[in-house]
C-alpha cells in the first residue's frame, strides 16, 4: 500500500493501479468515457482529467489524465481544482457540439452515461451555433440498432469488438471529426459477443433492438437478478420486465464467471418467454382446461395408485428436479440424457468431486498463462468461456511488459508491445473452430486421435518414451507450458469421450506435480447438467425398449425428440408433462401442467464448474401458471422455497451449502425487502387503468427477499440481490463501477455463487 | 561559409549519384563508424556535437539515442527517418531527399550502428513522388556497393534499409503515429511513456529522427564535434536549412549557421518584401509556430532564442505575412488544414479545431461577434500542451493565439465593419 493525496487528503491505496480506477474505488467520482475496467485506459476522451502537482510547493499543477497515471507513493492530485473542473466541462461542451441531443427519442435515455457525465461536469449552456455533422446509420442485424450521430468517439466499441472479442467485421473509419464506427457494409454482426456493444457504448449509438420492439425506459422496468440458462457457463444476467413481458436482458457483473460480458445467446434469446403462440398458459387434463385443484387431484391420484417414472431436466432448477425426485422416488427418477452422455457427465462429476485436481472458474482461465483445449468447440458450447480463453493468451507476454514497467491497464501500449506474441494455447478438436486462429498450434483430429493425443501427453509427462513424431508434437506443447505460471486444461462432453475427460484431469495433475499451477474446466451440455449429475442416479435410456413405464412425468423437457423417446412415450399410459412452452412432447401429454419460465420462478442452477447460483423471478407468472417447483411442492406438503432448500441441504451432502447461495426470504434491509423496481418507477395507477384506476397492491413474493415494488433500497443489500445498477448520479450500467471495491472482493463472497468443490 | 548539408546538391535538380557522392568523400564516415567505432562512442560524439533534432522539437539527438538499451544482441531495434514533411510552409527535407539521398542513407547507417539496429525505414510523404524515386535509386546503389545489406563494409554488421511511402496525412509526421502507420494501423499517436526508444515499431526499441537530423550525422562523425559546433553561431551545433516563403522578393531555402537572425534571413537572403507589400509578421518555423513581429527581427534563429521570443524554431522555414493579406483569413486557412488533419483520437482537438475553424470563417464572412473572440481565446488555452493527446492541436493554436495578440485589431475590424476589410 502507498499513500496518495487527493485534494489534500491522504489515502492508502494499492500500487500499480491507475489513478482513475483508484479514485472510483475510493468513492471519489471522476467523470470518464473511454476507460473501461475490462478494456483498460487509452487516454482518448480526456474527460478524466485531474490536476497533478510536483510537490507541496507546486501551486499550479498540470492537467493529466487520471486513467493514464499510475498511482505512486506521495502523489498529489486535485479532482476539484477549478481549472480542471472547467476543463472537464469543456470536454463535454466539445462532445456536445456534434451530439444530436435527442434524448427524448433515444433508447439510451434514462440510462445514459453521457447524460450522467453532462450533469456531473455541469456543462449546461450551448455556445456552439453551427451545423452538426450527421451520418447514415447501418442495418446491423436483428439485435442491434445503430444511430451514429450520437457517437462521442470514445473508441470503446472497437476496442471491445476487435481487440477484446476478436471480431473482424467492425471497426472505425474516417478521420478528424468524421469518424464512423460500423461495419464495412450493412449486415448482421458476425460476433456472438456483439450484444455487449449495447452496454459498452456509453451513448445511444448501439441499442438493443429487442428492447426497442417493446420499448420501456429503464426506470419503468421491473428487474431481477437471474442466471442465463442457455449454456453451462452460468453467466449472471438481469431480466427487465413490464406488463408481464420480458423486455430485455443485461449483463450482471460476476467477477468469477462472466465479469462485464455475456454472449448474444444469453442476451437475445428471451422472446420465448413472451411468445403467446407457444407459451402454455393453462393446464390440461385429458385435453380439457383444468384449474389447479383439478390438476393437483389428478396428479395425486396417478401417483398414489401407480408406479411413476420421471425424467428431470438439465435446464430446470435443482429445486424442481429434487422435488420431482422426492415425488417419484430416487429409483424412478432419470436424468434427461442417454447412457453415453451420462457416463461422461458422471465421470466429470466424480473427477470434480475427487478433489485431486483444481477446478477452475472462467476467471481463473482468463488469468491462466497456458491453455489446452481437448475435444470441445468452446465458442459453440460455452461462448463466454471462449472469450475468457481469448484473454488468456495475453498473460504470458504481459510478463515481459511488466519488465519495462508497462501496467496491464495501459491498453494500447500493451497491445503494441505484445504485438503478435501470445501465450501458449493448444486446441485439439475434430472441426475448425473459433479458437484456432489464436492458438499456437491447432490439431485437427478425430475423437480417437484426440484420445491418443491426450494419452501421449500423459505418457510424456510420466516420462515414457513415445514414437518419434508424437514425441516431438507433445514435447513442443509441454515445453511451451513448462514456463507458464498457470495452465488450464479445458475439455467437455462434446465428443462423448470418457477417456478425454479422464486424461484431461490427469494432464492437469501431472502438470501440477511439476509445480505448474494447473486445473481443469469441463464444459457440460446444459445450464444445470451438473445439478442433474449430482441428483440423478440413472439415465433415461433405461426407460427405452422393453422397460417402458406406464406412467411418466417429464419436467420441462428440452430434449431432442428422437425415435427412442417417441416410441417410449407412445407406449405410456399416462404422460404428464410440466412445461412452459409447447413442444412435440407436450403435444403427447394427457396431463399438461403449465409452469413458469426462468423469468417467472426462482431456483438454483449449478454451472459447469459446480457453482451454485440463484435466480429470482422478475414477474409473477400469469394466472393459471405456476412455477414447476411450486406445483411439485404442492404435491409434497406445500413447503416454502426456503424450507425446500433446507431439506436439500440436509439430504444431499454435496449441496449442503445450497441455503447459503442467497439470503432467505426473511432477509431485510432497514426492515424492508429489496426492490425489483427503481425509485422512479412510473404509472402504477394507470398501468391497469383499462380495468381499474387504482394502484394495485404489489404481489407479495413469499419466496424471496425481493419485492415487486419500488419501496425499500438496494443500498447495503447483498450484491447478489441487486436487481439493477443505479447509484446517485449514475443511471447507466456504468454504475457497476461504483461497486468496484465490493466487486473486487466478491470472488469468495456468496454473490459470486457458492462453489460445491475446491472453493 | 561551410555548407556541409547542401554541398552536393546540384542546381539542375538531378540527384547526387553514389559515384558523385563518394568522390566528395561520401560513405567515409559510415565506413569509419562501422569499422572503427563502438556504438557508445558514436552516440557520445553526436551528443557532444549538440545536434538538436531538426523535426521541430529540438531534442538533443545523441541524448535520445542514449535512451535505447543496446545490451541485448538478439533484440530487434529499428531506426526510422521521418520524411513526412507536411508542415505547411516547410520544404527543407524535400531538398535533401531529392538532391542528396546518400547523405541520408549514410547518416542512417551510422545511427543503425550506434543503436545496433538491423532494420531501418525511410518514411516519405506521399506527395514527394520525385523523392520516392531518388531514394529508391540511391538505396539500390547503396545495396550494390555493399553499404547496405549483410556485413556492410566487410564488417559483421548488417543493416537493411527500406523506403516507405506514406498515405498523406499530417499526423503521420508525429513520430508515434508514424510508427502506427508503418505497422499498418490507423495513424493515431501513441501515449508516452512508453517512448519509442523503449517500445516503438512492433513494440521494439526504435529511434525516429528527422531527415535533416540524419544528414548531419556523417559530417559530425567525419569532422568531430568541435568542428561541428563551430559551424554554428549559437551553442546549438551545426548549420540549418532555413526557408522563407510569402511575398518576399526572393523566396527560397538556404543552409546557414544556426543562429542567423530573422532580419538577415528576411532581408539579406530573401531580399526583403516585394514592391508594394509591407511586413506584418512571420511564422518562424512552419504553420504550427507563434507569430513573430517587427520587434523580433533581431532574434537569432536558434531553438533557445526563438523560444525566448515566444515562438518556436520548429522546422526553421518561415512564412511571411504581408499587409495585403488578411491575418484572419491567413489563420483560418491554417486552422482549416489542422482541423482536417486532426486524427480524431482525442476530444479537444477533434471537436475543438472544427469549431475554431467555423468561427474564423464566420468572422471572415463579417458575421463574427465579440463572443466569438472569447471562444477563440478559450480554445487557445483549452488545446494547450498536455490537454490533448499529442502536439498537433497545441501546435495549431500557436498561430491563432499569437494572431489574437498581435493582430487583434484586425479581428475586431472584421466584427465592427461586418466584413473583411481586405475584401474589395
Ligand atoms: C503533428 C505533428 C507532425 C509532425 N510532423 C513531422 C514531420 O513531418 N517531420 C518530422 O521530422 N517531424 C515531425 N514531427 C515531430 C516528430 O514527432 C518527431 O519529434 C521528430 O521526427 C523527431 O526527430 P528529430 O529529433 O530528429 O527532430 C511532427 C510532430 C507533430 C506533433
Ligand atoms: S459508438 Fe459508442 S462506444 Fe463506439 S465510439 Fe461511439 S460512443 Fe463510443
Ligand atoms: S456464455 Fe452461456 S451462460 Fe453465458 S450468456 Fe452465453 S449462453 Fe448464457
Ligand atoms: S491532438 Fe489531434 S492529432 Fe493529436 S491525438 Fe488528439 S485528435 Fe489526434
Ligand atoms: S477516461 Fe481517461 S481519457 Fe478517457
Amino acid at each position: 500500500m502507498i499513500t496518495i493525496y487527493i485534494d489534500g487528503k491522504p489515502y492508502q491505496v494499492e500500487e500499480g493501479e491507475n489513478l482513475l480506477r483508484t479514485c472510483i474505488k475510493l468513492g471519489i467520482d471522476i467523470p470518464y468515457f473511454c476507460y473501461h475496467p475490462a478494456l483498460g485506459s487509452v487516454g482518448a476522451c480526456r474527460l478524466c482529467a485531474v490536476k497533478r502537482y510536483r510537490d507541496a510547493n507546486d501551486k499550479n499543477g498540470r492537467i493529466v489524465m487520471s486513467c493514464m497515471e499510475p498511482v505512486s507513493d506521495g502523489m498529489m492530485v486535485s479532482v476539484n481544482d477549478e481549472e480542471v473542473k472547467n476543463f472537464r466541462a469543456a470536454i463535454i461542451e466539445s462532445l456536445m457540439t456534434n451530439h444530436p441531443h435527442d434524448c427524448p427519442i433515444c433508447d439510451e435515455g434514462g440510462e445514459c452515461h453521457l447524460q450522467d457525465m453532462v450533469v456531473k461536469t455541469g456543462h449546461t449552456y450551448r455556445r456552439f451555433e453551427f451545423k452538426k455533422r450527421t451520418f447514415k446509420n447501418q442495418y446491423l442485424g436483428p439485435y442491434i440498432h445503430h444511430e451514429m450521430n450520437r457517437c462521442i468517439q470514445c473508441y470503446r466499441c472497437v476496442r471491445f469488438y476487435t481487440d477484446y472479442a476478436g471480431g473482424k467485421d467492425f471497426g472505425v473509419t474516417g478521420a478528424h471529426n468524421k469518424l464512423y464506427f460500423g461495419r464495412f457494409e450493412d449486415g448482421p454482426f458476425e460476433s456472438i459477443f456483439s450484444g455487449n456493444l449495447v452496454e459498452v457504448c456509453p451513448t445511444g449509438v448501439f441499442t438493443d433492438k429487442t428492447l426497442r420492439s417493446h420499448y420501456t425506459r429503464k426506470w419503468d422496468l421491473t428487474h431481477a437478478p437471474s442466471i442465463c440458462n442457455q449454456c453451462s457457463a452460468g453467466c449472471n444476467i438481469i431480466f427487465g420486465e413490464r406488463y408481464g413481458q420480458v423486455r430485455r436482458v443485461l449483463n450482471r457483473y460476476n467477477e468469477a464467471v462472466n465479469g462485464f460480458f455475456i454472449c448474444d445467446r444469453g442476451r437475445f434469446n428471451y422472446e420465448y418467454i413472451n411468445n403467446k403462440d407457444t407459451r402454455i398458459t393453462q393446464s390440461y387434463v385429458l385435453g380439457n382446461p383444468a384449474d389447479s385443484a383439478t390438476v393437483l387431484n389428478t396428479l395425486r391420484n396417478v401417483i398414489a395408485t401407480n408406479k411413476v417414472a420421471a425424467i428431470g431436466s438439465s435446464n430446470s432448477s435443482v429445486e424442481a428436479n429434487y422435488l420431482l425426485q422426492q415425488l417419484v422416488g430416487k429409483e424412478n427418477f432419470y436424468a434427461d440424457v442417454v447412457a453415453e452422455d451420462w457416463e461422461v457427465l458422471k465421470t466429470i462429476k466424480s473427477i470434480l468431486e475427487s478433489n485431486t485436481v483444481k477446478v477452475l472458474s472462467i476467471k481463473d482461465i482468463e488469468k491462466a498463462e497456458g491453455v489446452i483445449v481437448l475435444g470441445e468447440d468452446i465458442y459453440q458450447t460455452s461462448p463466454r468461456l471462449a472469450l475468457a480463453i481469448r484473454q488468456s493468451i495475453r498473460n504470458k507476454p504481459l510478463r515481459k511488459a511488466q519488465k519495462i514497467n508497462l501496467p496491464a491497464w495501459h491498453a494500447n501500449a500493451v497491445k503494441t508491445f505484445i504485438g503478435h506474441d501470445r501465450g501458449p494455447l493448444f486446441v485439439a478438436h475434430t472441426e475448425a473452430n473459433w479458437l484456432d486462429e489464436i492458438s499456437e498450434k491447432t490439431f485437427r483430429k478425430n475423437t480417437s486421435e484426440i484420445e491418443q493425443f491426450a494419452q501421449a501427453i500423459v505418457d510424456h509427462l510420466e516420462g515414457k518414451t513415445l514414437p518419434q513424431d508424437t514425441a516431438q508434437e507433445v514435447k513442443y506443447i509441454i515445453d511451451a507450458l513448462t514456463d507458464c505460471r498457470s495452465v488450464a486444461i479445458v475439455s467437455g462432453t462434446c465428443l462423448k469421450s470418457k477417456k478425454i475427460v479422464e486424461l484431461s484431469a490427469k494432464i492437469a495433475s501431472l502438470l501440477q506435480s511439476r509445480n505448474i499451477e494447473s486445473g481443469i474446466y469441463y464444459v457440460v451440455p446444459k445450464s444445470n447438467s451438473m445439478g442433474m449429475a449430482i441428483l440423478a442416479e440413472q439415465s433415461m435410456d433405461k426407460l427405452f425398449g422393453s422397460s417402458t413405464p406406464e406412467n411418466i412425468i417429464l419436467l420441462e423437457p428440452d430434449l431432442v425428440f428422437t425415435d427412442a423417446i417417441k416410441s417410449m412415450l407412445a407406449s405410456c399410459k399416462n404422460i404428464i408433462v410440466l412445461h412452459h412452452s409447447r413442444t412435440a412432447i407436450t403435444e403427447m401429454a394427457n396431463i399438461l401442467v403449465a409452469t413458469g419460465t426462468i423469468a417467472e420462478s426462482e431456483g438454483t442452477l449449478i454451472n459447469a464448474e459446480g457453482r451454485m447460483q440463484r435466480y429470482f423471478s422478475v414477474m409473477p407468472p400469469q394466472e393459471n401458471v405456476v412455477a414447476a417447483w411450486k406445483w411439485l411442492s404442492s404435491l409434497l406438503g406445500n413447503n416454502t422455497f426456503d424450507e425446500i432448500l433446507i431439506k436439500i441441504s440436509s439430504d444431499i451432502p454435496l449441496l449442503r451449502r445450497i441455503t447459503e447461495v442467497a439470503p432467505d426470504a426473511s432477509y431485510r434491509v432497514n426492515g424492508m425487502k429489496i426492490p425489483r423496481q427503481t425509485p422512479r418507477f412510473s404509472g402504477r395507477t394507470s398501468m391497469l387503468a383499462h380495468k381499474n384506476v387504482h394502484e394495485p397492491k404489489p404481489v407479495d413474493d413469499k419466496n424471496s427477499p425481493l419485492s415487486f415494488s419500488m419501496e425499500g433500497t438496494q443500498k447495503n443489500s447483498e450484491l447478489g440481490l441487486m436487481s439493477f445498477y443505479l447509484m446517485p448520479g449514475w443511471h447507466s450500467v456504468q454504475a457497476t463501477n461504483k461497486l468496484l471495491r465490493e466487486l473486487d472482493q466478491v470472488l469468495n463472497a456468496r454473490s459470486a455463487g457458492i462453489r460445491i468443490w475446491n472453493s | 561559409m561551410e555548407r556541409p548539408l547542401t554541398q552536393n546538391i546540384k542546381a539542375d535538380g538531378t540527384y547526387c549519384t553514389i559515384d558523385e557522392y563518394r568522390r566528395n568523400g561520401g560513405y567515409e564516415a559510415a565506413r569509419k563508424a562501422v569499422q572503427e567505432m563502438e556504438s557508445q562512442q558514436i552516440t557520445q560524439t553526436v551528443k557532444d556535437a549538440n545536434l538538436l533534432g531538426r523535426g521541430g522539437a529540438g531534442f538533443n539527438t545523441g541524448m535520445k539515442w542514449s535512451f535505447v538499451n543496446i545490451s541485448n544482441p538478439n533484440e530487434q531495434r529499428y531506426v526510422i527517418a521521418n520524411g513526412d514533411e507536411m508542415e505547411p510552409g516547410t520544404f527543407k527535407d524535400r531538398l535533401l531527399l531529392e538532391g542528396d539521398p546518400h547523405q541520408l542513407i549514410e547518416g542512417m547507417i551510422i545511427a543503425a550502428k550506434a543503436l545496433k539496429a538491423s532494420q531501418g525505414f525511410i518514411f516519405v510523404r506521399w506527395a514527394y513522388k520525385k523523392a520516392h524515386q531518388t531514394i529508391q535509386k540511391a538505396l539500390d546503389e547503396a545495396y550494390q556497393a555493399g553499404f547496405l545489406g549483410k556485413n556492410i563494409f566487410g564488417s559483421n554488421f548488417s543493416f537493411d534499409l527500406h523506403l516507405h511511402t506514406s498515405v498523406g496525412r499530417y499526423i503521420c509526421g508525429e513520430e508515434t503515429a508514424l510508427i502506427n502507420s508503418l505497422e499498418g494501423k490507423r495513424a493515431n499517436p501513441r501515449a508516452k511513456p512508453p517512448f519509442p526508444q523503449i517500445s516503438g515499431l512492433f513494440g521494439k526499441p526504435t529511434i525516429v529522427n528527422n531527415v535533416e537530423t540524419y544528414c548531419n550525422i556523417p559530417h559530425i562523425i567525419k569532422n568531430g564535434p568541435v568542428w561541428y559546433k563551430a559551424l554554428s553561431r549559437s551553442s546549438e551545433g551545426g548549420t540549418k536549412l532555413y526557408g522563407v516563403s510569402g511575398r518576399v522578393k526572393n523566396p527560397g531555402l538556404w543552409e546557414l549557421p544556426l543562429g542567423v537572425t530573422v532580419r538577415e534571413l528576411l532581408f539579406d537572403y530573401a531580399g526583403g518584401m516585394q514592391e508594394g507589400y509591407k511586413f506584418r509578421g512571420l511564422l518562424p518555423g512552419g504553420a504550427s509556430t507563434d507569430f513573430l513581429v517587427e520587434e523580433h527581427l533581431d532574434t537569432p534563429m536558434d531553438f533557445a532564442s526563438v523560444a525566448k521570443a515566444g515562438s518556436r524554431l520548429g522546422t526553421g522555414t518561415m512564412i511571411v505575412l504581408d499587409d495585403q493579406t488578411c491575418p484572419v483569413a491567413f489563420v483560418h486557412n491554417l486552422i482549416r488544414f489542422f482541423a482536417n488533419e486532426s486524427c480524431g483520437w482525442c476530444t479537444p482537438c477533434r471537436e475543438g479545431l472544427p469549431w475554431v475553424e467555423k468561427i474564423l470563417e464566420k468572422i471572415e464572412r463579417g458575421e463574427g461577434t465579440e463572443k466569438d473572440i472569447d471562444i477563440l481565446r478559450f480554445h487557445t488555452k483549452y488545446l494547450a500542451p498536455g490537454n490533448t493527446f499529442c502536439a498537433l492541436a497545441p501546435g495549431a493554436m500557436e498561430p491563432l493565439q499569437s494572431a489574437l495578440k498581435y493582430f487583434i485589431d484586425d479581428f475586431n475590424r472584421h466584427i465592427h465593419e461586418k466584413k473583411c476589410p481586405w475584401k474589395k
